[in-house]
């Protein structure tokens, strides 16, 4: 049985390089406390090299020229901890279900049954070590046969460090008693004693020990001889991606807002790609700047909705589970350009809803569908062309009512079951009359003789009927609201020349949004009167 | 004074040609390869008329379907529809006008979950949805049916956007169909059908009610009507064998035109009566 623990050093520093790559390199300074009281509590080794050290003054770290400087503090870098340590975890379940989580900077694997997929434990350390870059992350690896060594070594030593069985004593011997995290009282007394390293500390005799120090110099004596056995205390798995970032700034433009989703959902997907997930539904929100105009705005308009709604949420469902972090990016920017938010953003949260990744191509043998990885970004760009309502697949309702339908999403996951029922060919045959419906129904004026119709006249133009059909009498919903009572006509109509050249102009009159070319001509046409409204209405033209 | 580098100059032909190309390379497949632009794979209409004079709808083509308003245009696209939907194909309606009868297509057999309907409501919107479904791709058939759109707005679109389209659809197993009331793509398209309706009676007035139906007009039925397709323009090779040993081959009247009857819905079920009657 072998562990390996994995350990971010300067975790803070990295938590934050890992938000603000820019940051990478450069002279880094971590500060705490209330002004005037804030000292620095981490150094990138940029600025350490400048000569800036833990505990040095705000005021004094000022004084070096090119130093970055954040506040530990902050909300934002309470955020960006929170996510690196999501991102740590990540790593360990991408390896290991077994999983302990020790600090924040901290996690131990069991590795048992990795050497089948692996050929050595050097391997799965440098995989490890690898998966950690493309988390952002630069982690110590270290592998153990118990769960303490590895963990003291992780912390201990740069880069990947192995100890096989047996030798721990002799691998953690040569570090100081500090790396065993002993309380600062003891290690005051070990010092006085002259014991500085894990090697002196393992060599003093137990019983000794024991009368002098404690139980507490026992258990530190045994993780310097590597001797401490323990179980794994597991971690349960989280269930949903978070990635968050404070801004220092509020965003009101969109430009600015993408780079950091961008950003967001660069970690996310490298998240999830560690865990071998895909995205199935984003969830966007926003904290929004209070606007103190806006609110007054409100208040005199005497408006009953809620003043200033201070967050902002969207929820992207795909069609397919899909970790693209670009292709993401660009469907975001149609959703809110579509559906901006109200005032800028001080906050900015993304949660992935997790699913399995998709799997098969669909089936050699499947009919042409669109990438269902851009059907969703299409659909999107279509939906921000003509409007979301205006994009979809026709349901018919189930109702007498002629034209009720609905839109529905548009499926394009053909299934296995289906392809059977679709191998038949297309064979060609007597096609059927096709309706072309007026949205809305253009209003008539239809007059009768002996109660059937024999002129017309709609769109400013005026017809003789020389064929009807009719009446078809539905009627519905006379027990709700939306009661409905149609007597609909099938007539064949003919209509002068000066009647069709002013019908045409009419028809742009009564509904110039469309810009129409639909007005009074020879043909075939669907009328009905409702019985309701006692008005002639044409509801299309048979072509 | 500074000399002209001297340019390098090939052995012979085939030399320079496979210098040249793989200069090209990774812009244009076969820079050599001459593209013969008529050879298209042709689909059915869903009516075998049409079929017939076609050899079907070519795919990564642009065709043309005009005609006046009542001419059978939206028949003729529905039954195309139905044909690819039946085959499990998707497909597109870009609908210029909202004026798509999602009840007629059902009946006309077009399987409505394979179609994805865009409602637009100007010629801007109908040809950019257009464009963004073609460089999406994937669909058997789209459609932009500009039928119903001021026949002078239609006349303002640049021949270039005509252009772009049949270059988007070129390559891809699509087939792009155009419902006009006037050609206006011109060379753009691969074919180029008009259709018109025939002047006759459209409503069958049954012989018992006489001259004066209207006082019978409940027991007339609208029966559908004869369209007259003729094919304007085509750049689709025939295929000469497309019927022959299946049946008779549906009459042509003189190499460029032929009719088809659309029917209405309650044709089928008087045809269902019939033959059930019959057994």
């Amino acid at each position: 049985m072998a562990f390996a623990a994995i350990h971010v050093p300067d975790f803070m520093l990295q938590a934050v390089v890992r938000a603000e790559p820019d940051l990478h390199g450069r002279a880094l300074v971590l500060i705490e406390g209330t002004p005037p009281l804030e000292i620095v509590v981490a150094a990138s080794a940029t600025a350490t090299r400048a000569g800036i050290a833990p505990g040095m003054a705000k005021s004094q770290a000022e004084q070096f020229r090119g130093i970055e400087i954040r506040h530990r503090s902050s909300a934002q870098a309470h955020a960006q901890e929170r996510s690196a340590h999501a991102a740590l975890l990540d790593l360990g379940w991408s390896f290991s279900p077994r999983l302990e989580d020790v600090a924040p900077d901290t996690i131990v694997l069991d590795l048992a049954g990795l050497q089948v997929l692996y050929n050595s434990e050097g391997t799965i350390a440098s995989e490890l070590a690898r998966r950690a870059r493309g988390l952002g992350l630069s982690a110590s690896i270290a592998i153990a046969a118990e769960i303490e060594p590895a963990i003291i070594a992780a912390r201990s030593f740069s880069g990947i460090a192995l100890i096989p069985a047996g030798q721990e004593s002799e691998r953690l011997g040569p570090l100081p008693v500090e790396a065993l995290s002993p309380s600062a009282e003891l290690l005051g007394t070990l010092e006085r004693w002259g014991v500085r390293s894990c090697a002196a500390l393992a060599a003093l005799p137990v019983l000794d020990l024991s009368e002098r120090l404690g139980q507490e110099g026992v258990r530190l004596q045994a993780m310097a001889r590597g001797e401490i056995r323990r179980s794994l205390i597991l971690a349960e798995p989280a269930g949903s991606f978070e990635e968050e970032m404070e801004l220092d700034d509020a965003v009101a433009e969109l430009e600015p807002l993408a780079f950091i989703l961008g950003r967001l959902l660069d970690q996310l997907c490298a998240r999830l790609n560690a865990r071998s997930l895909a995205v199935q539904t984003i969830r966007l929100r926003f904290d929004l700047e209070r606007s103190p105009e806006k609110n007054i705005r409100t208040l005199e308009e005497g408006s009953r909705q809620k003043p200033g709604a201070s967050i902002y949420e969207n929820n992207v469902t795909l069609p397919v589970p899909m970790r693209d972090s670009k292709m993401l990016l660009r469907l975001l920017r149609l959703k809110l350009q579509a559906d901006p938010p109200s005032a800028a953003i001080k906050k900015v949260v993304i949660a992935a809803d997790p699913a399995a990744p998709r799997s098969t191509q669909g089936g050699l043998f499947l009919a042409g569908f669109p990438d269902p990885e851009k059907w969703e970004l299409m659909l999107a760009r279509l939906g921000n062309l003509v409007g979301e309502a205006n994009v979809g697949s026709p349901e018919l309702m189930d109702t007498h009512l002629q034209g009720e339908f609905r839109m529905d999403r548009f499926e394009i996951v053909l299934k296995e079951a289906e392809l059977a029922r679709n191998g038949k060919s297309a064979a060609a045959q007597e096609p059927a009359t096709a309706l072309r419906v007026f949205r809305p129904p253009f209003a008539a004026r239809v007059e009768l003789r002996e109660e059937c119709p024999v002129r017309i006249a709609f769109c400013g133009a005026r017809a003789e009927v020389i064929a009807a059909s009719g009446p078809w009498r539905t009627s519905g919903n006379w027990w709700g609201d939306d009661v409905w009572q149609h007597d609909e006509w099938d007539i064949e109509i003919r209509c002068d020349s000066v009647s069709a050249g002013r019908s045409a102009s009419g028809a742009r009159e009564q509904n110039p949004a469309a810009n129409s070319e639909a007005s009074l001509r020879d043909g075939m046409y669907r009328i009905y009167f409702d019985g309701l409204r006692r008005s002639w209405f044409v509801r299309g033209v048979y072509d | 004074m500074p000399r002209a580098r001297a340019i390098p100059v090939p052995q012979n032909l085939s030399a320079l040609r496979s210098k040249l190309e793989a200069a090209l390379a990774g812009r244009i497949p076969a820079p050599f390869v001459v593209r013969d632009r008529q050879l298209f794979e042709t689909v059915s209409a869903g009516i075998a008329e049409i079929d017939f004079l076609t050899s079907g709808l070519p795919r990564g083509g642009l065709t043309e379907i005009c005609g006046p308003v009542c001419a059978g245009r939206t028949s003729l696209l529905l039954s195309a529809l139905a044909s690819r939907t039946t085959t499990g194909e998707a497909c597109a309606l870009v609908d210029g006008c909202d004026a798509f009868d999602p009840h007629s297509a059902r009946e006309a057999g077009v399987e409505l979950k394979k179609l994805l309907w865009v409602r637009c409501r100007n010629l801007d919107h109908a040809l950019r949805a257009t464009d963004l479904l073609l460089q999406g791709g994937g669909f058997g058939m789209i459609a932009l049916d500009l039928s119903d759109i001021f026949w002078k707005t239609i006349r303002h679109v640049p021949l270039n956007v005509w252009f772009r389209l049949r270059r988007a659809v070129e390559n891809t197993p699509t087939i792009l169909i155009l419902l006009n009331r006037e050609s206006q793509a011109k060379t753009c398209a691969s074919l180029v059908l008009r259709l018109e309706a025939e002047p006759t009676c459209r409503i069958a007035v049954p012989e018992i009610c006489g001259p004066g139906f209207f006082r019978h007009s409940v027991s007339c039925l609208f029966d559908g009507f004869e369209v007259r397709a003729e094919r304007i323009r085509s750049r689709v090779q025939s295929v000469a064998n497309a019927y022959g040993g299946h049946g008779a081959a549906p009459a042509i009247a003189d190499g460029r035109a032929s009719t088809f009857k659309t029917k209405a819905l309650w044709s089928y079920f008087s045809r269902v009566g019939n033959d059930s009657s019959a057994r």
